[in-house]
């Protein structure tokens, strides 16, 4: 009798889980496939097959090693600026600046990476590493003190500083720190040392490798130590945070300047892996597809990993798709778009599909019984 | 006779769920014309859910409504508007810098071409508010005056749009003993002119005083119909709670020792320098309740802010003789003091974190929670095993969320984590708001149990029985400042009110 219990009592455990794993994984799964049934769509509008279209992008994502070798690099950045938004959301802070605080990241990097001569790889790649990082915080500091001290939304203020970010490393790379070699007019700074250079494991980027340890780190951050818990209540309540006892605004800094400590670990990462220096126009696009990975990802550090190797495999098989079956590569803008739409919108998703939300009635509930 | 035999609403088995939850079942009611119709029950009980189905912001999964014997369906608030039914929120929909008339005619405006015609609309709501003896301004602005009669214009505003059945929802919550008496009159102008009541409270006197018939509801039924003539307080006391209660708390005499609170010229403003407590000074001695009298908004919540470091504030407090910094909750959390929030879920909890978490939330920097920085979910989980049995909280588990627990339960978990600490001080602010019978008995018995063993406690509530149960000394506040400070043996309900309403004990 008390096995049959105690059994019986563990398959309710595990439904319990998978329904809660389906209340969670359950929208972005459905987002991802309608995105494409869409796209699917529009493909065959455009009289394209989309059978052929979508196998070609798989196999230029998976086909070869050195295919998937690509993806896992497209997908290097991506995490970072998707774990740089997810970490920021977590203390309920919207950093649409992640573009900006990358491209200052990759910027450092280089710089530390093409002007600090003498250094073996053990210090120089780290060096140019958490240079780049460095970079990126600071510059993340700046909208997390204006909310503070000013009130000024982080959203408003992200916003406006990726221009400023980007005007200012242009002006670096076409001025100061321009690339004066023989035959050179594009802004570019000059390329890194080899000693600055992070490597690739047979086709595995060493830079994959660190960006899934630092995805670990981060959740390991949030979950597991105080600071992470101090985070976690300002961002779901700071009244309750403020009556703890928690440090609010310094808790805001904080997560802000940890937040671009991220992004600016991507553009690192980015410039020291592939890139080879920093060059205007190379980084464009990774710090706004850290918004769509961290949502797809569900603003969770370890969900931001399979979206972003989504993104990275369609960015790195869309060359194919248009090589071999004749589609402009930025369907794949458009599908990874409807995905975002999907995502935000999780309603239309789960009204299609009719997934009750736990949480659907007791909103009305709550927002109408405190009143205030 | 006829028409005044069929019933203004009518209720027939009506069923409505929520994810886990059987919030109404088979609930069957109905309302007389004329009658005021108290339905009495417990929080959770599912009062406030038929009421919302009844005024169209739910809909029933079953059951169906008959207005005047005939069957109607309400899709929206504005179909149960369309059908005459009017509804006072607990917590007033009115903008406070719009005059009486324009919140009036909010939704519902008076135009003549493309502008308002506010003229018209003030000469109406004059005539209707003389037509059922309601005394208000038309052109003083909502923020002026007092909530008594804030609470009328809601009352007027369902008149204006023809409501025939006015649903009231724990009306007398934010009143004084005297506005309350002032509202049932109102009721019974109102009732007198055929308008039917239904009535929700908790509040069993005033069930007693008002109600022409009443109905019990409990976890989510119906569990029986009578009228106050044929029961006492206790009778609905335990027809709310499904067993006996004891609804006076036993306590024995205070012994009072040291002063363990010493606050000396308390001032307390707001952001444009306005001040909501105005020179207090007040001291709390081990062992005694000292609990502070006002109707909600004369400067107490302010007060055990400023206390408890949530708000910057002037003067001098001293907690066991060390002098308390404001703006700093963490200080009394290490020193001694104790703090159950007014609001629960605004600062009391964290509701979509565990109960696990809750119960650290204060101290889960310390030992043996967490050490250098990490936590030790071990010692936060065992923490709650011991805190929910102790405290009885009912929760399946530590790992649910508070947010899914009952009001009483989520207080008894904010409770189980202050007092659980080592104290001195305990600050209660509306320790019992919105609670369940069996949960204030509950936690009425905590805070008596803590003065006994040495706590100062500082008890504030808008709720005289409560304050007159568990004080031994009452202070009174009215517009920011202590009008009186009496034994509790000294004060009676009429005394309280008066002074509540800012009369000084000597012109009394």
């Amino acid at each position: 009798m008390e096995d049959k219990k105690s059994s019986h009592l563990i398959v309710r455990r595990i439904l319990a889980w998978l329904a809660g794993l389906w209340q969670s994984l359950g929208v972005p799964l459905l987002a991802v496939l309608l995105a494409l049934l869409i796209g699917a769509i529009i493909l065959q509008i455009s009289g394209a097959s989309p059978v052929d279209a979508y196998s070609a992008l798989f196999k230029g994502a998976f086909g070869s090693s050195k295919n998937l070798g690509r993806t896992l690099e497209k997908a290097t950045p991506l995490i970072f600026s998707g774990l740089a938004v997810a970490f920021a959301f977590k203390a309920g802070l919207f950093n649409i600046g992640a573009q900006g605080q990358l491209l200052f990241g990759a910027l450092a990097s280089a710089f530390i990476g093409f002007a600090v001569k003498g250094l073996p790889p053990y210090i120089h790649i780290p060096l140019a590493l958490f240079g780049g990082a460095a970079a990126g915080a600071l510059y993340a500091a700046i909208p997390g003190a204006l909310k503070t001290y000013t009130g000024a939304h982080e959203v408003i203020t992200t916003i406006m500083l990726n221009y400023i970010a980007i005007n200012i490393t242009d002006y670096f790379a076409d001025g100061p720190l321009k690339d004066t070699s023989p035959g050179n007019i594009v802004a570019r700074t000059p390329a890194i040392l080899d000693s600055a250079k992070i490597p690739s494991i047979q086709s595995i980027p060493i830079g994959f490798v660190l960006a899934i340890l630092i995805a670990v780190g981060v959740w390991w951050l949030l979950w597991r130590t105080t600071i992470g818990f101090e985070i976690r209540t300002v961002g779901l309540n700071p009244s309750a945070a403020r009556y703890a006892g928690m440090r609010v605004a310094f808790t805001v800094i904080l997560t802000m300047v940890l937040s671009g400590f991220l992004a600016g670990m991507g553009g690192a990462i980015e410039t020291q892996g592939v890139v080879g220096r920093y060059q205007p126009g190379f980084n464009t696009g990774l710090g706004f597809d850290g918004i769509t990975i961290a949502l797809l990802g569900k603003t969770h550090p370890l969900g931001v990993i399979p979206a972003a190797l989504l993104v990275g495999a369609m960015k790195a098989g869309a060359s194919q798709m248009q090589f071999s079956a004749g589609v402009a590569k930025e369907i794949t803008d458009v599908i990874q778009a409807l995905m975002l739409f999907f995502v935000a919108a999780d309603m239309i998703v789960r009204w299609i599909f009719r997934i009750r939300s736990a949480s659907e009635e007791k909103v009305i509930l709550s927002g109408w019984a405190q009143g205030k | 006779m006829a028409e005044n035999e069929t019933l203004a609403l009518e209720i027939r088995h009506v069923t409505k769920r929520f994810p886990g939850v059987l919030a109404n079942d088979d609930v069957n009611f109905d309302l007389r014309r004329g009658e005021i119709h108290a339905l009495l029950g417990e929080n959770g009980a599912g009062k406030t859910t038929l009421m919302n189905i009844v005024y169209g912001l739910y809909s029933p999964d079953e059951g169906e409504f008959l207005i005047n014997g005939k069957k109607v369906e309400i899709k929206g608030p504005h179909d149960a508007i369309n059908y005459g039914i009017g509804m006072v929120h607990q917590h007033f929909m009115l903008v406070p810098v719009f005059t009486v008339t324009e919140n009036m005619i909010l939704g519902s405006e008076v135009t003549s071409g493309p502008s308002l015609d506010l003229n018209r609309a003030r000469r109406e709501i004059i005539e209707l508010s003389e037509a059922h003896g309601l005394d208000v301004d038309p052109d003083a602005l909502v923020e002026d005056i007092p909530v008594g009669v804030q609470q009328r214009v809601e009352i007027l505003k369902a008149l204006y749009r023809k409501a025939r059945v006015l649903v009231l929802d724990e009306p007398t919550a934010v009143l004084t003993p005297q506005e309350a008496e002032d509202l049932f009159q109102v009721m019974h102008q109102l009732t007198d002119k055929g308008v039917s009541i239904i009535f929700i409270t908790h509040k069993l006197k005033e069930v007693l005083n008002v109600a022409d018939r009443i109905t019990v509801m409990r976890r989510g039924r119906v569990v029986g119909h009578t009228t106050p003539k044929e029961s006492t307080q206790s009778d609905l006391a335990s027809m709310m709670v499904g067993r006996d209660v004891i609804l006076q708390v036993e306590k024995g005499a205070a012994k009072p020792r040291n002063v363990v609170l010493e606050i000396a010229g308390l001032t307390v403003e707001d952001e444009r320098s306005i001040a909501s407590v105005k020179d207090v000074s007040l001291q709390v001695r081990s062992g005694e309740v000292l609990g502070i009298a006002g109707v909600q908004g004369n400067g107490q919540t302010e007060l055990v802010e400023a206390l408890t470091g949530l708000r910057a504030a002037r003067g001098e407090v001293q907690l066991d003789g060390q002098k308390l910094p404001f703006e700093n909750p963490r200080f009394g959390t290490e020193h001694g003091l104790a703090h159950i929030p007014e609001d629960r879920h605004k600062h009391g909890l964290v509701l979509p974190y565990s109960l696990a978490d809750n119960l650290v939330l204060c101290t889960y920097y310390q030992k043996p929670f967490a050490s250098n920085l990490q936590r030790n979910d071990r010692a936060v989980d065992r923490n709650a095993v011991e805190l929910i049995e102790r405290f009885d909280v009912r929760s399946p588990s530590q790992y649910v969320t508070a947010g899914t627990l009952s009001g009483g339960n989520q207080q008894k978990v904010i409770v189980a984590r202050e007092l659980s600490r080592p104290i001195s001080l305990l600050v209660a602010n509306q320790p019992t708001r919105g609670l369940d019978v069996g949960s204030i008995e509950y936690i009425h018995n905590e805070i008596i149990s803590m003065r006994d063993l040495g706590v100062a406690v500082l008890l504030v509530s808008a709720e005289l029985d409560e304050i007159m149960a568990l004080s031994d000394r009452i202070a009174v506040m009215y517009r920011g400042e202590i009008v009186t400070v009496v034994d509790a043996g000294q004060a009676t309900r009429e005394k309280l009110g008066l002074w509540m309403a800012g009369l000084h004990p000597g012109n009394a």
